[in-house]
């Protein structure tokens, strides 16, 4: 920066509307520790998290349904991630069990050497929830399927 | 629609910082540099097109403010914002305008000053609910589609490294370009620091202060103006879908490129990409991406762009080299960085683009690229 010029800052806060859809899945997360996708109608798809209309189809879902908890690791970057502010986490692209799409979410409880595509993979639900994504804290990989709350 | 070409380009020198100009008169710089090009005053300029990421710099309402510094007083002047395709969006948009007989002669730029704000929280504000809260940033989101296209495809750390050496070597020949790297060597990416895994530092384009210009002229006009018009033969848009989930596989199928570039070839009768353009100016915010991209644009065959850039394809003296100016990967002010790719390839087809000219390019490829995966593909040609 060079002292003869000038600049300016401004500090603002947002908020903004989920939606009928999201709210309802993050409700849920936040009540029942439950993963929910909705069905197109037109192309047959779950769509997880659900949404209200399908972006393909143009659509309203029509159907909610329960998706995972399990699912299959699809993608993640392998640690350390210095982006994420948690270094125990990393970033994944997760194959929810049921859906028909792929699932953003972050990993942990993990040992680097094993994390692999296709890697089974399971949810853990934070002990307080507010009505957030990361109401879910992360999903850790599981030899045998189960929801855990930490 | 009648035909349209492009008769001036003009861009400032990319650079970290710009502190001694505010955007409007970056803006500036630019546009007056294109309408030199152009042998024109903005006097006579119809229309204005506008591209910026506003929100990396946090000022509402750019088109009003920088506006001026396109010359847009009293003239219909619009902004265009589709992130990363930003600039190729103004670029077909301009095209649009001028083509459709509604102006004759139409300015496009775009411009970026990413030291102005908080890049990483522009990236960061997309998506509130999911993308936000796990996923934000541009590097991880690359990394994650990577990651599975380096695993489905098999190409190499090394291979990728080769891609930013030649990017930042084409750029030490361009005189606007902010990275100039001439003698950068494989093993100096692979020892830079990993910022997310394959990704190293010098693997990822840089964040520049920048600004470009494109002069549209129909035809009939373009002819008296310019001896050799950049002419456009084809301007194809494709967007995806926002949810990064729904994005799996993004590089592999990559879409949005493959069926923009499907379209485009077929409206110029575009049968052997690698034979029928003489040169391409591709979108490549990251190297690994420039290597997918040859794949969805049919330079070669899935799995083989390892192959395309081990054997010198790509390069400047190859058989189709890409990203002669040195890409995004040594300039990326966001909001330009499209209309950088458009006036590469019209400089090139023009004959103006000086130390990294392709000699007798005839037909070239510009295309733009959104972290989301939308995709922008234009066709410039010395013939009409
Ligand atoms: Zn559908």
């Amino acid at each position: 920066m060079n002292d003869d010029f000038v600049t300016a800052g401004v500090n603002l806060q947002f908020h903004y509307a989920a939606g009928a859809a999201a709210s309802r899945f993050l409700c849920a997360l936040r009540d029942e520790q439950k993963i929910f996708g909705a069905r197109c109608p037109e192309c047959r798809r779950v769509l997880a998290p659900a949404r209200s209309f399908c972006p393909r189809c143009f659509v309203e879902t029509n159907e909610w349904l329960e998706v995972g908890p399990g699912g299959t690791l699809s993608a993640f970057v392998a640690p350390p991630f210095a982006q994420l502010l948690e270094p125990a986490l990393t970033l994944a692209l997760i194959r929810l069990d049921g859906a028909d799409t792929a699932f953003v979410h972050r990993l942990g409880e993990f040992d680097a050497p094993m994390l692999r595509r296709g890697l089974r993979v399971a949810p853990v639900f934070a002990a307080s929830r507010q009505g957030h994504i990361l109401d879910l804290a992360y999903f850790k990989p599981v030899e045998f399927d189960n929801a855990h709350s930490i | 629609m009648r035909r349209a070409a492009i008769i001036g380009t003009g861009q400032t020198k990319h650079a970290k910082a710009h502190d001694d100009m505010n955007q409007a008169e970056l803006v500036r710089q630019a546009a007056t540099r294109a309408l030199s090009d152009a042998g024109i005053t903005f006097r006579e300029v119809d229309a204005v097109v506008l591209a910026n990421m506003e929100l990396f710099e946090g000022r509402a309402l750019p088109e009003m403010w920088v506006g001026a510094g396109a010359g847009g007083y009293l003239k219909p002047a619009i902004k265009i914002a589709t992130g990363g395709t930003s600039g190729t969006s103004a670029a077909i948009a301009g095209y649009h305008q001028c083509a459709s007989g509604l102006f004759d002669i139409v300015l496009v730029v775009g411009w970026e000053k990413h030291s102005e704000g908080a890049t990483q929280t522009g990236m960061a504000m997309v998506d509130p609910l999911w993308d936000r809260n796990v996923a934000s940033g541009a590097v991880g989101n690359f990394a994650l589609s990577i990651s599975q296209y380096v695993a489905e495809r098999g190409v190499t750390p090394a291979q990728a490294a080769k891609v930013a050496v030649k990017a930042r070597r084409n750029a030490a020949k361009n005189p606007y370009a902010h990275l100039q790297i001439p003698d950068l060597t494989v093993e100096q990416v692979l020892r830079s620091p990993m910022l997310a895994d394959p990704v190293h530092r010098l693997d990822m384009c840089p964040q520049s202060d920048g600004a470009c210009a494109l002069v549209y002229a129909a035809q009939g006009v373009a002819e008296k103006l310019c001896a050799q018009p950049a002419w456009v033969r084809a301007a194809v848009t494709r967007h995806d879908q926002p949810y990064i989930g729904d994005l799996d596989r993004r590089l592999v199928t990559m879409r949005t490129l493959r069926d923009a570039a499907r379209a485009a070839y077929h409206q110029v009768g575009i049968v052997e990409p690698r034979k029928q353009i003489d040169v391409a100016e591709i979108y490549e915010p990251v190297s690994y991406a420039e290597l997918a991209w040859y794949e969805a644009l049919g330079f070669c065959a899935e799995g083989k762009a390892g192959e395309l850039i081990d054997e010198g394809v790509t390069e400047m003296n190859g058989e189709l080299p890409v990203n002669p100016s040195g890409g995004v990967l040594s300039s990326n002010p966001v909001g330009a960085s499209g209309v950088l790719r458009v006036a590469e390839a019209a400089m090139q087809v023009m004959g103006r683009a000086g130390a990294h000219q392709i000699a007798d390019a005839r037909v070239a490829l510009a295309t733009g690229y959104g972290v989301y995966a939308w995709s922008d593909v234009m066709i410039l040609s010395a013939d009409t």
